[in-house]
């Protein structure tokens, strides 16, 4: 028992980034709302940022700027996840751009942002056409 | 002498590029339908001499053939003549050429549509026939075999009637099913039988002789090969053939008596005598349970057809009946038996064809499809009727008539194997033969001609008697003169030391 | 110039993409010869690579000079080039198809930044395929993702909306999770090049055991197996074809979820080592072979009963992505080259199905299989087009189809996996149903059956589908296709 606590302590960052992903992952499957499924989107992303964050972190780094030390001597973090997540940041705002634009036309299209009420116009429009 | 270079190397390609070479002018002259009938006619009387140099070049001892293109390792496109390809490739075209002049004179006098499909699919079906003749592996006969159902498919579905679309129906399925849920698996199985060098290729005495693959592996492949070769239309793999008469009678009579059924039963040769072998098989012992299904489709398919009431679907029953007579005489793997069947290809070919154009004359000039009809039509359609009475003399196997000469190979080849069962089932279906073909010549030439109907002399066209006319002197010619036949048959079964 | 081309490959269609829109605002006319002379150099590159990787050279290319592992790379062996012509020249008959579609399913202003994202969809499955950076290809992936996205919700009818954003939804939570992949792969070997992954995970298999390394491949196929619509993860397919403007259906469902089975490819052979899937980690093979299997099953089958064209289709190629991932879960040598020929064979048919799918959509405003009644009559070509495709989704032999099951077969005896002949052979069978049913309509509709399709679809749109059923053959016919695929799985290490 004592053992998973300490784990649990020293690996918090682990706990916060799987509780970030499945609170992202049950706003996007389970919301009705499609700006809602977005917003679960971007928590799902989030926690992904976090995790590569929490990766690249070292006890006692600085930023990793070296000025005159040599690198060997001082702990720095390391860089690299930080510059991942810069194009992940990117990306994701790109993805939430993408899917308001979307969410905006189907808003005028439909008339409604709800998941449901689009998928019983869908199936009265099949039958219209059938 | 250019012809002599090519038809060493490419004689077999010469052939199926003939047929298709006519399929372009008969679709170019789709406006001119005498000119697009003369291209029919030229096509087929070309191919068949393209086949009878061919033979004779085999004959004079000739190996002809090449590949075309390889696929996988083992697995090509490639074309050998040998004697069992050589027989079936000369009762195609041959029998190409007078059906060709039977279906000018049925289709005008019926004014059928869609006769430009009718004559190119008619093309491409001869091609592939062709191309399993000479294919020298079991792929190239794969593909030509599955060619044939593909292109005759549009023929079976003629009229567009919704019982030619049923009927259409069931012929893909049943033959489309069968060759991919049977064949297939069974060249899955022998090529990977081939362990490090896999091949498809035909070869005489058996590829697989010497294989070292397990038993159960060669004999599921055996059994897989044979039900996917549905067109040899063995029970239970029989109802796409009734279920196809729905064609025009021309159709019925090639595809149905001469070039699919016999590519079905030409394919099972095949995989007798050159991809297992007799000697593999007999050690196999799975060709007994294609001679207990050829037995029961013998005497089951004679029973159904003594009840038809349709002059077509009795024939196609009898047809079942006949087929069977082949795969029998192949998996008896006695040489004589081997003989009877190789040999009953062609035999069966021609009286079968004379019995369906006889049928599709008393369609044409009495507009009569039932056997209870033909009363007296002896009378008014005696050449008709005549040829009638010689391809039913040789569905029985009574002299003189062609099939007389492989059925009593197919008793002696019976007896060498000790078979005493099969000989009670080939004399039972003989007498069902007589039961069901001799009533239908009786009342023809014995009744009266019903009230009311006219009773002068009305024979259907001309091409149509020609026809039927050289198909029944034939049937009567093989019997005197059997030998181009029985030698190329003999060489296939290696009967009297002639194997080759 | 010759040395640059896996980065020009890339970069000449994303430039063409950003300039597009900029430059159709001085001159209309410019937008169609520039997206076609952009992708046809991709064509032309991606080529002259494949002939150049023959027999065992690959290409490395170091992005800006930075040596590998610093640096991101570019890598073009046997398979990936395979891979990179498949969606060159889909790409370019994409472009030359789609003239006419596009003016009849778009608005006059959509049409240049169609063009556009058509450019930038194919730089960034150009990309997935070509890098040898693990987060290179998250990035491309992303790129390809979004522009698919709008690719798909520019249909004209409101349906193509919703089905872009379910898409988008679906699309992202499964980059997220390759992202998550990558991001454990990292942790564990501080790495993204592949070659240098790969290199840890050779000289030191006691990894393959660690927690880390195991969920991070999981992640990724997860993740790809979302994105190449594996069943059952396939929901998001059928109404994003279905819905998707002609041009977008043709070119998405010609390469998209083939460039992620592509991927797939890569990670087992080149980030984890083969291994991976025979010591490593063997239930996600089982797991894979099982929905491979249950997809080239039920995909045909649940295509057989739908009525719309696309949507038709969409379900066959649920069933066709499991032939690749079947020939690559086989990990034998036949069942390899199965695999990979099929992502040629299956281009070339799918492709041509979806050229008529939309030809059908310009004739008639839908793409009902019913409208396909006497198309035989009316346009032999597109007609004749339909069977040769059809026939080579069957597998009729000497059609490219065939050579796929023929290996995938005998890859299968050859690894004594018995059960995959009956599921191959079931597959044939179902798809040959729907297949006939198609043809039934297009060559023997009753004659008193007025068509719908009253004429012929113009040139520019009947060549790229004469093309693509004639590849059909030529690759059942001449093995080239085979020859390349021998000589990528040399490249990877299996042995033939």
């Amino acid at each position: 028992m004592s053992d998973v606590l300490r784990h649990l302590g020293t690996h918090y960052h682990y706990v916060i980034y799987i509780a970030l992903m499945l609170i992202g992952l049950f706003a996007v499957l389970a919301k009705g709302n499609l700006i809602k499924k977005v917003i679960g989107l971007n928590v799902l992303q989030t926690a992904v940022f976090l995790f590569y964050i929490s990766i690249g972190r070292k006890a006692d780094g600085t930023a990793p700027v070296l000025w005159d030390q040599k690198p060997e001597t001082i702990p720095y973090e390391n860089p690299v996840p930080h510059v991942l997540m810069l194009t992940a940041i990117v990306v994701g705002v790109s993805i939430t751009a993408v899917a308001l634009a979307l969410i905006i036309r189907i808003k005028r299209a439909y008339g409604t942002m709800e998941e449901s009420e689009i998928l019983v116009l869908d199936e009265s429009d099949q039958q219209g056409s059938a | 002498m250019i012809l002599a270079i090519d038809l060493i190397t490419h004689g077999p390609l010469l052939s199926i590029g003939i047929c298709l070479v006519g399929l372009l002018g008969i679709v170019a002259a789709r406006k001119a339908p005498n000119v697009r009938e003369g291209i029919s006619l030229t096509t087929a009387i070309a191919n068949f001499v393209i086949v009878l140099l061919l033979h004779a070049r085999f004959r004079a001892g000739a190996d002809i053939g090449g590949t075309l293109v390889e696929i996988v390792p083992g697995v090509s496109l490639a074309f050998r003549v040998d004697a069992l390809g050589i027989l079936f490739a000369l009762v195609a075209s041959g029998l190409w050429i007078v059906n060709t002049l039977y279906s000018i004179g049925y289709m005008r006098a019926h004014h059928e549509p869609r006769q430009t499909r009718f004559y190119s699919c008619f093309a491409i079906a001869i091609a592939a026939c062709m191309g399993a003749a000479f294919s020298s592996n079991l792929f190239s006969m794969f593909a030509f075999y599955e060619l044939l159902t593909i292109c005759t498919y549009p023929l079976v579905i003629h009229a567009e009637t919704p019982e030619a679309r049923a009927g259409a129906k069931r012929y893909v399925t049943y033959l489309l099913g069968a060759s991919i849920c049977f064949l297939l698996p069974a060249l899955f199985l022998i090529w990977s039988a081939g362990g490090s060098n896999p091949t498809l290729d035909f070869v005489s005495g058996g590829l697989l002789a010497g294989s070292e693959a397990s038993h159960m592996t060669l004999g599921a492949a055996f059994l897989l090969a044979v039900a996917g070769l549905a067109k040899c239309g063995v029970m239970p793999f029989h109802s796409w053939l009734p279920a196809a008469m729905v064609a025009p009678t021309p159709v019925s009579a090639l595809l149905h008596a001469v070039a699919v059924v016999k590519m079905g039963v030409f394919g099972v040769c095949r995989i007798v005598f050159y991809v297992f072998g007799v000697d593999l098989l007999a050690e196999l012992g799975v060709a007994d349970v294609l001679v207990v299904a050829a037995c029961f489709t013998i005497v089951v398919a004679s029973l159904v057809a003594l009840v038809q009431d349709n002059l077509k679907r009795r024939l196609a029953y009898s047809t079942i009946s006949q087929l069977s007579y082949i795969l029998l005489g192949a998996a008896l793997l006695a040489p004589a038996a081997g003989l009877a069947g190789v040999a009953h290809i062609g035999f069966h070919a021609v009286s079968k064809i004379t019995l369906f154009f006889a049928a599709g004359a008393i369609y044409v000039a009495l507009h009569k499809t039932k056997v209870s009809e033909l009363d007296g039509v002896g009378r008014r359609m005696p050449i008709t009727m005549t040829a009638f009475a010689i391809g039913s003399l040789s569905m029985i196997g009574l002299p003189p008539a062609a099939a007389a000469v492989s059925k009593w190979y197919l008793v002696e080849g019976a007896i060498d194997a000790g078979r005493f069962a099969v000989l009670v089932v080939i004399v039972i279906s003989a007498l069902l033969n007589a039961a069901y073909f001799l009533p239908i010549v009786w009342r023809a030439f014995f009744n009266p001609v019903p009230e009311g109907e006219e009773s002068g002399r009305h024979e259907a066209p001309w091409p149509c008697v020609a026809a039927l006319s050289i198909t029944a002197l034939l049937t009567v010619g093989l019997f005197f003169w059997p030998d181009i036949i029985v030698d190329l048959a003999a060489q296939v079964a290696g009967y009297g030391g002639g194997a080759d | 110039m010759l040395q640059h081309l896996p980065v020009l490959t890339i970069m000449v269609p994303m430039f063409a993409g950003l300039l597009v829109p900029l430059l159709a605002r001085v001159h209309a006319g410019i937008v169609r010869p520039l997206t076609i002379g952009a992708l046809g150099f991709s064509c032309f590159a991606a080529i002259h690579m494949l002939l150049h990787v023959q027999g065992g050279h690959p290409i490395e290319y170091a992005m800006g000079g930075w040596p590998i592992p610093t640096g991101i790379g570019y890598r073009v062996d046997g398979l990936n080039a395979m891979v990179l012509v498949m969606i060159a020249v889909i790409g370019l008959l994409t472009a030359l198809w789609m003239r006419r579609s596009i003016e009849d399913e778009l608005p006059a202003a959509a049409r240049p930044g169609y063009h556009a994202v058509l450019l930038l969809a194919c730089t960034g499955f150009l990309g997935i395929t070509i890098t040898a950076d693990i987060f290179n290809l998250y990035v491309f992936l992303e790129i390809a993702s979004i522009t698919s996205y709008v690719l798909i919700a520019m249909g004209r009818r409101r349906q193509a909306l919703y089905a872009g954003y379910s898409y988008l939804i679906v699309g992202s939570i499964g980059a997220t999770f390759i992202l998550l992949g990558i991001g454990h792969l990292y942790m564990r070997t501080g790495s993204l090049a592949m070659a240098d992954i790969l290199a840890q995970f050779q000289a030191n298999p006691d990894l393959y055991g660690m927690s880390d390394v195991r969920m991070a491949f999981a992640f990724l196929v997860v993740g790809l197996a979302i994105k190449m619509a594996l069943f059952p993860l396939h929901g998001w397919q059928p109404g994003a074809y279905t819905h998707a403007p002609s041009a977008s259906s043709l070119f998405i469902a010609a390469t998209s979820t083939k460039v992620s089975a592509y991927a797939l490819y890569r990670i087992v052979f080149s980030v984890f080592g083969t291994e991976v899937l025979v010591s490593g980690l063997p239930p996600v093979r089982d797991a894979l072979l099982a929905m491979a299997c249950a997809a080239i099953v039920l995909g045909p089958l649940i295509a057989i009963s739908q009525g719309d064209l696309k949507r038709l289709l969409a379900y066959s190629s649920v069933g066709q992505i499991g032939y690749i991932v079947l020939g690559l879960m086989l990990l034998d040598e036949r069942g390899l080259t199965g695999g990979i020929i099929h992502f040629w064979n299956h281009a070339a048919a799918k492709g041509a199905l979806f050229c008529v799918a939309g030809a059908l959509v310009l004739r008639t405003g839908a793409a009902r299989v019913d409208d396909l009644a006497g198309l035989g009559r009316r346009a032999p070509w597109t007609a004749s087009a339909v069977t040769v495709a059809g026939c080579s989704m069957v597998g009729v032999p000497l059609t490219a189809g065939f050579l796929s099951k023929w290996y995938l077969a005998t890859g299968a005896l050859a690894t004594d996996r018995l059960y995959v002949v009956p599921v191959l052979l079931a597959s044939s069978g179902l798809t040959a149903v729907y297949v006939w049913r198609i043809l039934q309509k297009v060559w023997f509709a009753p004659a008193d059956v007025e068509p719908r399709v009253g004429a012929e679809v113009p040139w520019s749109m009947r060549l790229p589908t004469l093309v693509l059923a004639a590849a059909c053959l030529v690759f059942g016919i001449a093995p080239w296709s085979v020859e390349f695929a021998r000589d990528a799985i040399a490249a990877l290490g299996i042995a033939p």
